[in-house]
């Protein structure tokens, strides 16, 4: 005990009379083990506290709060409350304490045994014996987080202050300037005004001393390592502003005043913080204000420039309209929301009807925003403005105007919230549905495609209402629209009518199954003329038709009606009936792929049926096409409408459940094996196929649909016989001559290895693989070396997805063949492959394993290797490895890309000036992002960056010379004393490219040229 | 709107923007020579800033395309703008910031010939002999005012 006192004594005189500090942190770790308490503390500190030196004092009261500040949880009350009436004394004392003082009084403030009756003697103490402005910051800050800790945990006993409280806070921030205790003096603020303190006389006082700061201008210093933006401060502010009815008799008129001033971002600020008071604000603040109000707000949206003001605007008016609707009326009061209303219809609705149209497009912007706040204003405004547009469009004979009025109409009608009936009401609009539907339907029989689009849009917003259209108008729409489908030949008119179909026949598929799909089949089936006019606009019709087929498929029934005409399309084009082309039938299988996409597969029936008729009807198809005699070519057995097929296969046994997945794995791999055709509908085909093993491309390439159904099944799905599958496909792989076949075989291989579950089973396949690829490809005189480099590149990257350890040897092997002559250029190549995504297998869609980050680990791993190979080599070998650089790095995250560039620059700088043109274009569209926001490392370089570019930008490929002429422009919004020196000299190099010869090289070289003119001069 | 000057025109009539120009095959094939046509002229000047209104010079209908001809064998071009009033102060103004915006823009074998639409503008001859004389164009880009203004029509905005 005795060595602990002289312990704690040695401390306080090396504290205060050595001026250590670091003592502090040692007597802190002292009373926190329980060495010594804080009474024994303040007992050695005795002499210091009683000191007549001040500093003496200022040092004892220091170390003590700092204590204080580690300790506050292990006092007990009795403890705090000496303590606390200490500090308060204290507070009287000489000013090079009280900062000290302060520091104590917060410490005190977080700690939980504060007893009853010292927060209000704290506060009190606190407000009376220090002025808080004529303190320093960091004071002021202490002040602020004393009010916020206490406000914290003592809410009661400081509202029992009353308003004394208010007005002490008020007099303490009054004239604050330092944004960090500005952010401290708001949240105080804002739980005054949330928590319901009682602000009695004092209402206008705190709402002066916040609202001056309003609105917030303020712009960080440069490297401010507090990191306070703008936006902190301004929101808030807002909050404070907009937490309480009762400011609004101040703030109103203080927005009306900043909206009349010049500054944008005020104007914009304002008409936010109206926004937000919205919520709080009812009928009683906000009546008194209306007239003014809407007269600012009208004025901002009617003659503004700037669309943040507009948009600002238009949501506040929402925010009050809204604010209106709710709130509720004193029974011998108007209801203001119709005052407002009034106004609003009064001032615009006439623009609608003037004959210029000239305000048409502010006024209904601020109708829509006034109509799409609460149900009471949309029947308003809606029953108001829709006769008078409806009265307008018929009136009307310019089609532009009509157009304007068409847009204008599509945006009321447009389903929102509020236009959704109380239950037991009617739509607003069922008045109108029928003059709707004459407007409508004449505009879609209108010529003009922008009229045919906006008519299509607000049919698909009238059927989102319920019951606005007739059975009798969905039965005419549904004509209108298959009209268009077959006659209106504009691409964004098909693509607007596509749209409106696949919004409407899920609500009404009746009238879509009796009176679209039967025209669409005729027209389907209908045999082109042989000496027509324009075969290609019926094949243009047909294949509308085809894709509006796609989106018929929103219910299961419709579903299947629409697949069986797709595929009965299908079965005529193998057939030779109804001459369809190849492009034709791609199209046919482009929309299968599209309804595969969208339907819902996990409802069982629907999977089932994928499963049961449209995959075996494919594949039915497609063996037929492939074995039949070389005689009538079936447009089936084209390599391009396979790639078609494939896709459909693939989408919809990803999606398949898992016992429908077995099945169907187990088909594919028994008809691919073995030749059992058994389940391929309507089959005249002979028994014992050999389809892996046929020497002909015509039966080989249909390993594509293998790839298709057995690469993308669930992982959890086993297939069968999956190791004489994979001898089967490495066989394909490695040795047959067909470049489709033996790709899709590669693929197919690398997607089932992909999946397979490490182990011996999986080492063992790839190590016969890897030995017979390796054996191939060392042999210099083989005819099947590329053969073996797909596979091996295929493998590779399934393996290289999954974090195999064997793909380090692969990539290894790949690295060592850039130098290869006669195969180094593909393997470059290659690395495209590796790196980039892949569409048919091998990507997430098909389950996959695909580890996140892959790219990265493979660059961080083989990038020395890939340097060190590009310093040793030939010089007649580096593009190889400039190109694989370029490949690797252009699939890399900016991210990423900034972090290697800097040792990487001068291989980028080297290819810059290689002569492979593909190498150029990568390494420039590589640079190019990154010059937007250039590193250190790059801006170093520029004297060696910029001629090298502007060498290229008359460089003979014109895709490199825009690629060059991207980055030349790009270099001009780096800093002005970086680039002003090269200003001369690419304003004379950037003129011979404004004589280019190809107009896309010429745009781009006047835009680069124009912005180095503007550099450095004034108006810029 | 602002409280200072007053605009001469506050309420001008807005017009609809062309769109890009389409992209054709013969566009992206290397082989092919694209000559210097009145729409690609046209392109250059139509995003240029009116000096007042926030809004380009085609939105004001000041250039139109039918009023661009340039023939590229003979290495002529030829602008007529219109100011949106007769007594638009701002005339001299916007031909300088086209001629200034071709000039930059075409290569430096073409004559740019800019003048104000016949018919259109009160002082018609005076801008026009103002907008023909190159000493005088020269004179003016080397005042810092007069070029701070005319930079800030040929701007992009990106905003």
């Amino acid at each position: 005990m005795a060595t602990d006192s002289s312990l704690l004594l040695g401390l306080v005189e090396e504290f205060v009379s050595g001026q250590q500090d670091t003592k502090a942190a040692d007597t802190a770790k002292g009373v926190k083990n329980g060495q010594f308490t804080v009474l024994q503390l303040v007992e050695a500190l005795g002499l210091s506290l009683t000191s007549s030196q001040h500093d003496t004092r200022a040092r004892g009261v220091k170390l003590l709060s700092e204590v204080l500040q580690e300790c506050y949880s292990c006092l007990n009350e009795r403890e705090v409350e000496v303590l606390v009436v200490f500090y308060e004394n204290r507070l009287k004392d000489h000013y090079v304490i009280i900062p000290h003082v302060l520091q104590g009084l917060k410490a005190l403030t977080k700690s939980s045994a504060l007893p009853p009756g010292s927060a209000v003697s704290i506060l009190k103490s606190v407000f009376q014996d220090t002025h808080v402005q004529s303190l320093m910051i960091q004071e002021r800050s202490c002040v602020y987080s004393i009010l916020i800790n206490l406000m914290e945990s003592r809410e009661q006993e400081l509202k029992g202050l009353g308003s004394d409280f208010v007005f002490g806070f008020v007099q303490s921030m009054d004239g604050e300037r330092d944004p960090r205790n500005l952010l401290l003096a708001f949240q105080i603020a804002r739980n005054i005004v949330v928590h319901g303190y009682n602000l009695g006389k004092f209402t206008e006082e705190l709402f002066e001393v916040t609202s001056c700061y309003f609105p917030i201008d303020f712009t960080p210093p440069p490297n401010d390592p507090h990191g306070i933006k703008q936006e902190d401060l301004v929101l808030s502010l807002r909050a404070v502003l907009t937490g309480t009815p009762l400011f609004a008799e101040f703030l109103i008129p203080l927005i009306i005043e900043k909206l009349d001033s010049d500054v944008k971002s005020a104007k914009v600020e304002a008409l936010q913080t109206l926004a937000d008071c919205g919520p709080v604000y009812g009928h009683k603040e906000l009546s008194p204000f209306l007239s003014g109000l809407w007269a600012s707000l009208r004025r901002e949206v009617f003659q503004t420039a700037s669309e943040r003001v507009e948009s600002a605007a238009l949501s506040a008016l929402s925010a009050l309209t809204a604010a209106l609707s709710r709130s509720v009326i004193a029974s011998n009061a108007d209801d203001a929301l119709h005052t407002l209303l009034d106004l609003v219809l009064k001032d615009c609705q006439h623009h609608l009807s003037e004959p210029d149209l000239r305000l048409v497009w502010p006024s209904a912007k601020i109708l829509q925003a006034v109509g799409g706040a609460s149900y009471r204003a949309c029947l308003r405004v809606e029953s108001a403005v829709l006769p008078l547009l409806l009265e307008q469009y018929t009136r009307r004979t310019q089609s532009a105007q009509r157009r304007t009025l068409l847009e204008v109409l599509q945006g009321f009608v447009q389903p929102t919230e509020a236009s959704i009936p109380a239950e037991g009401e009617e739509c607003v609009f069922l008045q109108f549905g029928a003059s709707l539907c004459a407007v409508v339907f004449s505009a879609l029989s209108e010529s003009g495609a922008a009229t045919q689009i906006t008519a299509t849009r607000i049919l698909t917003a009238l059927a989102q209402h319920k019951g606005v259209l007739s059975p009798s108008d969905v039965e005419l729409a549904v004509d209108h629209l298959t009209t268009l489908i077959l006659q209106e030949d504009d691409p964004h008119v098909s693509a607007a009518v596509e749209e409106c179909v696949g919004s409407l026949s899920p609500l009404h598929p009746a009238a879509f199954s009796s009176r679209m799909l039967p025209k669409l089949k005729e027209h389907i089936f209908t045999e082109p003329m042989v000496q027509g006019d324009a075969p290609d606009s019926q094949n243009a019709v047909r294949q509308r038709c085809v894709s509006a087929l796609a989106r018929v498929t929103s219910e299961s029934s419709l579903l299947q009606e629409s697949t069986h005409i797709l595929l009965a399309a299908l079965s005529a084009a193998h057939t030779g009936s109804g001459s369809f082309s190849v492009d034709d039938v791609i199209s046919v299988c482009q929309s299968l792929q599209r309804i595969a996409e969208h339907a819902p597969l996990t409802d069982a029936d629907i999977g089932r049926f994928f499963h049961d008729v449209i995959t075996p009807r494919l594949l039915g198809l497609a063996v037929q096409a492939a074995v039949q005699d070389e005689g009538g070519r079936s447009p089936l057995a084209e390599e391009a409408v396979l790639a078609a097929v494939a896709p459909i296969i693939s989408t919809s046994c990803s999606r398949l459940s898992t016992d429908c997945a077995a099945v169907s794995a187990a088909r594919s791999v028994s008809l691919f094996l073995d030749g059992d055709v058994t389940f391929l509908p309507d089959n005249n085909l002979p028994p014992s196929l050999q389809l892996l093993k046929a020497p002909s491309p015509q039966v080989s390439q249909l390993v594509c649909l293998l790839t298709a159904s057995v690469c993308s099944l669930p992982r959890s799905v086993e297939i069968p016989e999956i190791d004489r599958l994979l001898e089967a496909l490495e066989e394909v792989g490695c040795t047959h001559t067909h470049t489709f076949t033996h790709t899709s075989a590669a693929k197919c291989y690398a997607g089932l290895i992909n999946k397979r579950p490490s182990g011996p089973a999986l080492d063992a396949v790839l190590q016969r693989c890897v030995k017979r690829v390796s054996a191939e490809l060392d042999n210099s005189t083989s005819c099947l070396r590329i053969q073996a480099l797909t596979l091996l590149l295929w493998v590779t990257k399934g393996l290289l997805l999954r974090y195999h350890p064997l793909s380090t040897t692969l990539s290894d092997k790949l690295f060592q063949l850039l130098g290869d002559r006669s195969l180094g250029a593909v393997v470059a190549e290659g690395f495209s492959l590796l790196m980039s995504d892949s569409l048919d297998v091998l990507n997430r869609g098909c389950h996959s394993d695909v580890r996140i980050m892959y790219r990265q680990r493979f660059f961080a791993e083989n990038n020395s290797k890939l340097v060190q190979g590009f310093n040793s080599a030939p010089p007649e070998e580096k593009a190889g490895y400039l190109k694989a650089l370029s490949h690797i790095m252009n699939n890399l995250p900016r991210q990423v890309q900034l972090t290697e560039l800097p040792a990487l620059l001068p291989l980028f700088l080297e290819a810059l000036v290689c002569v492979e043109v593909c190498v150029q274009l990568s390494t420039l569209s590589c640079l190019q992002p990154i010059l937007m926001d250039p590193p250190p490392a790059l801006t170093n370089q520029l004297e060696a960056l910029m001629p090298r570019l502007l060498a290229l930008t008359t460089s003979p490929a014109m895709k490199v010379r825009i690629a060059s002429l991207h980055c030349v422009h790009a270099l001009s919004r780096l800093p002005d004393h970086m680039v002003l020196p090269f200003r001369t000299r690419v304003l004379k190099a950037l003129a011979v490219p404004l004589d280019d010869k190809k107009r896309l090289v010429r745009k781009e070289a006047v835009t680069a040229r124009g912005e180095w003119f503007l550099l450095g001069s004034p108006g810029r | 709107m602002s409280g200072g000057t007053r605009l001469e025109n506050a309420n001008p009539l807005i017009f609809q923007r062309s769109g890009e120009r389409l992209l054709t095959a013969t566009d992206e094939d290397d082989d092919v020579a694209d000559p210097i046509d009145d729409r690609e002229i046209f392109d250059l000047i139509r995003n240029i800033n009116d000096p007042e209104h926030p809004l380009s010079l085609e939105e004001l209908n000041v250039v139109e395309q039918v009023r661009v001809t340039v023939n590229d064998q003979e290495n002529a071009v030829s602008v007529e703008f219109t100011p949106t009033i007769p007594h638009c102060s701002m005339a001299t103004l916007i031909g300088l910031s086209i001629k200034v915006k071709l000039l930059r823009s075409l290569p430096d074998r073409f004559k740019i010939d800019v003048h104000i639409t016949p018919g259109t503008h009160a002082s018609e001859e005076a801008v026009n002999k103002q907008l023909a004389d190159k000493e005088r164009v020269a004179a003016a880009l080397e005042n810092s005012q007069l070029l701070e203004v005319v930079n800030q029509c040929l701007t992009s905005r990106t905003m």
